[in-house]
């Protein structure tokens, strides 16, 4: 107990939960992206899926549980680690200090983070709690989805929101190697090609559905 | 060439700062930015104004010396350089130039451009060296290293803790620094018995200083004058988490 508060304690540690959590929530994304492109089977596929994962009883609370354990550890530390970071420069550089390599992925991550964070709850009370959706039918995911983006605002936000997740990933998925110590030695180490094949997978897993479904393309 | 500096003074460490807008004249574009700082300051000490303080020592790019913030960007607009390394012809005539000091809360402005850098070296003195009597200098090759492990140690083995790192990173993080010494003594065997005690320790002493944390922006390595790169935090990290894991009766028995 002593050495993990210790760890928690240190930059480093803060860091490290933030990858190994991170790594845990791209692991269900991935199953979240394939599962959701069952959407394009017709009702018969997502909604088999729905109940399949409905039909595991306590399995699916178990994985709900880790889920808010590692966002609730994620957001911490990404916390801490923000006001560490505010009290490690006091005073700014007058003339601004000008990124040289840094991706936009990287700079955003702070923002992009939060603004997955508004998202994660408005999509839950779309699409799991159906509190702000117009025709919410408990155990039809398929329904509530081909009903769920008539309106283009939320169309754009879901879209504005991928876009957050993937940019999210790309710097997220690169960087848990690093902190974690398990990225091997790179002639050129900012260089990230599974982080980005990951990401834009993710990205347009998730992003084709609004656009498909506001489009017509599943029909209701 | 006829250049418009804008310098930040501040008179001493709790004396209010700012931005002083000075014309200099007449620059060689064949001198390096710490000759025209020269230049400007002969010319402020005859009109009677104080000269810009600056740190400054060997001005070949090996001492780790001198440290400014150059249009916000550590070291200049050349990469793999140090201010001293860089030359006006960098410049266009007519250039307006931003210089400041490092900033980050462990670097406390001393006057002017000169920032106290030692929490570097409190880094350093919480693990980065190998605690062993030495005696006189071992034969040449009596331990057989393999050529890359030197290679990849002596990348790391180049900082020359000017702080630079520090200054690029948006987190104000130590980290290039810290984990370019981890780097050099923990690939090296005479490094070994320490490495998982020195990882900790540095780490500790680097979070007790204030610096931010790494984000792996990659900031550092472009600006760092020797280049090294961040495989070394990579490395940091893995020796810093695997000190953490060890035992606890283990830990307290390597470190005192």
């Amino acid at each position: 107990m002593n050495r993990a508060l210790a760890l928690w304690h240190s930059s480093i540690g803060k860091h490290a939960v933030m990858a190994v959590t991170g790594v845990i929530m791209v692991l269900y994304l991935i199953t979240h992206v394939v599962a959701n492109l069952l959407i394009f089977q017709g009702p018969s596929g997502i909604n088999a899926y729905s109940r399949f994962l409905h039909g595991t009883g306590g399995a699916l609370w178990i994985a709900r549980l880790v889920l808010l354990v590692a966002v609730v550890l994620h957001i911490m530390a990404a916390v801490q680690l923000t006001n560490r970071r505010r009290a490690a420069r006091p005073v700014g550089y007058a003339a601004g200090r000008q990124p040289q390599v840094s991706t936009l992925a990287s700079r955003t991550i702070r923002w992009g983070g939060a603004l997955i964070l508004v998202f994660l709850i408005y999509h839950i009370l779309h699409f799991t709690l159906g509190t702000v959706h117009a025709s919410f039918v408990e155990g039809d995911p398929y329904h509530n989805v081909a009903t769920g983006f008539r309106n283009p605002l939320v169309v754009v936000f879901y879209e504005i929101a991928m876009a957050a997740v993937g940019l999210h990933l790309y710097h997220g998925i690169w960087s848990s190697g690093r902190t974690l110590g398990v990225s091997t030695p790179s002639p050129r180490p900012l260089r990230r090609q599974l982080a980005l094949a990951l990401g834009v997978l993710v990205w347009l897993g998730f992003a084709v559905i609004p656009l498909a479904v506001f489009a017509g393309m599943v029909p209701a | 060439m006829n250049l418009t500096l804008h310098v930040w003074r501040q008179a001493g460490p709790d004396a209010p700062g700012r931005m002083v807008r000075y014309e200099a004249a007449d620059i060689s574009p064949d001198m390096s930015f710490l000759e025209m700082l020269d230049v400007v300051n002969e010319r402020l000490m005859q009109t009677g104004d104080s000269p810009i303080a600056f740190d400054h020592d060997c001005r070949e790019g090996i001492c780790g010396s001198c440290s400014l913030m150059i249009n916000g960007v550590a070291h200049g607009p050349n990469p793999g350089t140090a201010t001293c390394q860089l030359h006006m012809r960098s410049f266009a005539d007519g250039d307006e130039i931003h210089i400041e000091p490092w900033r980050a809360r462990a670097f406390p402005v001393v006057r002017d451009l000169v920032v106290d850098r030692a929490a570097l070296d409190r880094i350093i003195a919480a693990g980065g060296f190998v605690s062993a009597a030495t005696g006189s200098a071992p034969d040449g090759n009596a331990t057989l290293i393999p050529k890359d492990t030197v290679d990849t140690a002596m990348d790391a083995a180049q900082c020359i803790g000017c702080g630079a790192c520090v200054a690029a990173c948006p987190n104000g993080s130590a980290s290039l620094f810290t984990a370019a010494k981890i780097t050099h003594l923990g690939l090296l065997p005479q490094g070994q018995p320490e490495r998982l005690q020195r990882a900790r320790r540095m780490v500790e002493r680097m979070d007790i200083e204030g610096f931010g944390g790494c984000t792996l922006y990659g900031e550092c390595q472009e600006a760092c004058p020797k280049m090294i790169s961040i495989d070394t935090i990579t490395r940091m990290n893995r020796d810093f988490l695997r000190a953490s894991m060890t035992p606890v009766r283990a830990a307290v028995a390597e470190s005192d």
